[in-house]
């Protein structure tokens, strides 16, 4: 089968030292010294797939994506979008993509709502033809028909993301890239836009589909296929189902307790594979989550909670989630 | 796409679709009737006036000379009429060429650096079209866009201050005239590259062209009188070339000709030659712009 992307290596390191012709003075809160955003990435993505990226903030998603999409050059590595090389063959790339990211600010405040998706279009160059009831009946299907004729600037940042998504349907891409496309939306909406890339990737052949989300069931539900990405390694890439089979020899135990003075007594249990904490209701409440090698951990770990003066008000047995998938290789919870 | 687009329909495509923006986009509010249109001929205004009082001074004293036959002064005094008339209409075209000129430096030169700002330019350059497309287009739209301004000033700065021109070469007006638009743009679009480059840094540069360089290009007076070194640097901004020519055409009689920079022919020649010189910079800039911003991560804005 042909891969839509292949990654071999992939290494993307940003280092402001480096820029041209700028004096060397740290932006806010920029790190002084390099970050690896991607380090070492092998994946493949088959054609028409619904591949999805779950990994939390700064795991190097977008770094990955603005490289597939001839917007960032690798650092070491290689890419191939479509069969060709990201870094020698930008442009017949180009014409078989697109992509569309979460709270983009894209379009000018003058156009309106149709003018601004027909602009792109251009750049892709669609006939105005086939372009123009293209994105009619986009519009009606994103439910944003009564913002046709407004100009782009009095849209509101969910209208917005619409119009920004049939932008990436309009020029009909082979593989469309999708960095967090529901950030922000109203559960109607999301709804609406998960149920409409799904039937894009599998009712026709040939589209691919990669996508980065922190919604865990977001990813659980569309995806065929899960990388799960941490400080821009691959930790694992599979079926969303064979994920959580991963799990299924360990346990999920949830907890909630009092504040606890120190979580790190908890890391050290024998039979803790991992555990996520989140605290709750402004700090009164523990939330943690364990992923359990031997279920007999859990009385060390009330004992553990316990010892620390700590109340126990919840303790639950649960079915492995993908977000416990999650934690057990990052060690966090992404929400 | 499933079907494929020739590489020449996507470019035409992309030069149109950047255009419209500004072709449609820009008079869709008419206040720029106001501001971008009419509002120029204040800055106008000032120097018409302060021409036409020296015009005064010098006829009153042509008025007074006893040394004068009546035949001598009434040729002098129409000389210096014509050339207050004249000086007159320089300045209105110099405020009109200055708004293609505002334009280079607003709306071309700082653009992509805005689109970056506002996150188009990652969908522009993640696009298969050529980069010269929309270079082409945002200059394309505003040479329409800021014609339609400088026609309004100029109209009205006629009516106004009710100069009168002579049109002896028609055609090498045209010529002059597009060629100075393409030579402005040309070098709007190279710019355009190294704004990206260099980012915030920019704007010193853009305000140095918009005062003492603007100054110098001589919108509002021969530039010639500023001596030859001056005029000499500053025909590198082609409104310098292109307003000196226009105003040979327009204004032949001018001060018997001691002010002008250098002859029509050669002006057009030299425009000609900076049309193609910027073109071809703007293309070499821009590639090696892109290169370099893919390698360093500067061709998406940080917070996206
Ligand atoms: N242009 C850049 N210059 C310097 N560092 C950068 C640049 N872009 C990204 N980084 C750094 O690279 C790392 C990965 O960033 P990236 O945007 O790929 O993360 P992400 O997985 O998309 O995160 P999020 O979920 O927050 O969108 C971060 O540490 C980030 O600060
Ligand atoms: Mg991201």
């Amino acid at each position: 089968m042909a891969l839509a992307v292949q990654t071999k290596g992939l290494t993307r390191v940003f280092d402001a030292k480096r820029k041209f012709l700028r004096r060397r003075k740290p932006e806010n809160g920029e790190p002084a010294g390099p970050v690896t955003a991607l380090d070492g990435v092998d994946l493949e993505i088959r054609d028409g797939e619904l591949f999805g990226l779950l990994g939390p903030n700064g795991a190097g998603k977008t770094t990955l994506i603005k490289i597939l999409c001839t917007l960032l050059l690798p650092t070491s590595g290689e890419a191939f979008v479509a069969g060709y090389d990201v870094t020698k063959d930008p442009f017949p790339i180009r014409t078989k993509i697109n992509m569309v990211s979460g709270g983009e600010t894209s379009g000018y405040g003058l156009l309106t709502t149709r003018e601004n998706i027909w602009m792109f279009s251009q750049f892709y160059g669609v006939p105005s033809k086939v372009a123009k009831p293209k994105i009619d009946e986009l519009l009606h299907t994103f439910g944003l028909w009564d913002k046709r004729d407004s100009k782009v600037r009095v849209l509101s940042s969910g209208q917005r993301q619409k119009m920004n998504m049939i932008r990436g349907f309009v020029t009909d891409p082979d593989i469309l890239f999708l960095d967090e496309p529901t950030l922000g939306l109203d559960v109607n909406a999301s709804r609406v836009i998960r149920e409409y890339v799904m039937n894009w990737v599998r009712g026709q052949k040939g589209k691919t589909v990669l996508l980065t989300t922190h919604y865990m069931m977001e990813a659980d539900d569309m995806c065929d296929r899960l990388a799960i990405i941490n400080n821009g390694r691959i930790l694992a890439v599979d079926t969303p189902g064979n994920l959580k089979r991963r799990l299924k020899k360990d346990t999920t135990f949830r907890l909630e307790v009092d504040p606890l003075k120190d979580t790190s007594p908890l890391k050290g249990i024998a039979g803790v594979k991992n555990f996520s904490e989140t605290s709750d209701g402004g700090g009164s409440v523990l939330k943690l989550t364990f992923i359990l090698e031997e279920e007999s951990a859990v009385s060390d770990i009330m004992s553990e909670v316990v010892r620390q003066g700590s109340k126990i008000h919840y303790l639950h047995k649960s079915e492995p989630t993908l977000e416990d998938v999650f934690i057990s290789m990052v060690g966090r919870s992404l929400e | 796409m499933s079907e494929t687009v020739s590489p020449v329909a996507v470019n035409l495509r992309s030069v149109w679709g950047r255009a419209y923006v500004r072709i449609v986009g820009a008079n869709r509010e008419p206040s720029w009737i106001f501001f971008e249109g009419l509002l120029p001929l204040l800055g106008i205004a000032v120097y018409v006036f302060i021409y036409q009082a020296f015009g005064a001074r010098a006829i009153a004293t042509l008025v007074a000379d006893p040394t004068l036959s009546d035949t001598a002064r009434a040729a002098a005094i129409a000389a210096a009429q014509a050339n207050v008339n004249a000086l007159v209409g320089f300045v209105v075209l110099g405020g009109t060429m200055t708004a293609f000129w505002m334009n280079v430096l607003w709306s071309m030169a700082s653009q992509l650096y805005w689109e970056k700002e506002m996150g188009n330019l990652q969908l522009y350059m993640m696009a298969p079209m050529s980069r010269m497309s929309l270079l082409g287009g945002m200059a394309l739209g505003g040479i329409f866009m800021t014609s339609v301004r400088a026609v309004t000033t100029l109209v009205a700065g006629v009516f106004v201050f009710g100069v009168s021109f002579q049109l002896t070469d028609p055609w090498m007006l045209m010529a002059v005239f597009f060629a100075t638009l393409v030579a402005l743009y040309g070098m709007g679009m190279m710019l355009a590259s190294l704004y990206l480059l260099y980012g915030r840094e920019a704007w010193n540069l853009s305000a140095l062209l918009e005062e003492p360089v603007f100054l110098a290009s001589g919108f509002y007076f021969p530039v010639r009188i500023l001596g030859p070194a001056v005029a000499f640097a500053a025909s590198i901004i082609p409104a310098a070339l292109g307003l000196d020519a226009l105003r040979q055409l327009l204004f032949p009689g001018f001060f018997g000709g001691q002010f002008w920079l250098l002859s029509v022919g050669l002006e057009l020649t030299i425009l000609l030659g900076l049309c193609v010189l910027f073109l071809v910079l703007a293309r070499l800039s821009l590639g090696y712009m892109e290169t370099l911003a893919k390698r360093e991560g500067r061709l998406t804005s940080r917070h996206q």
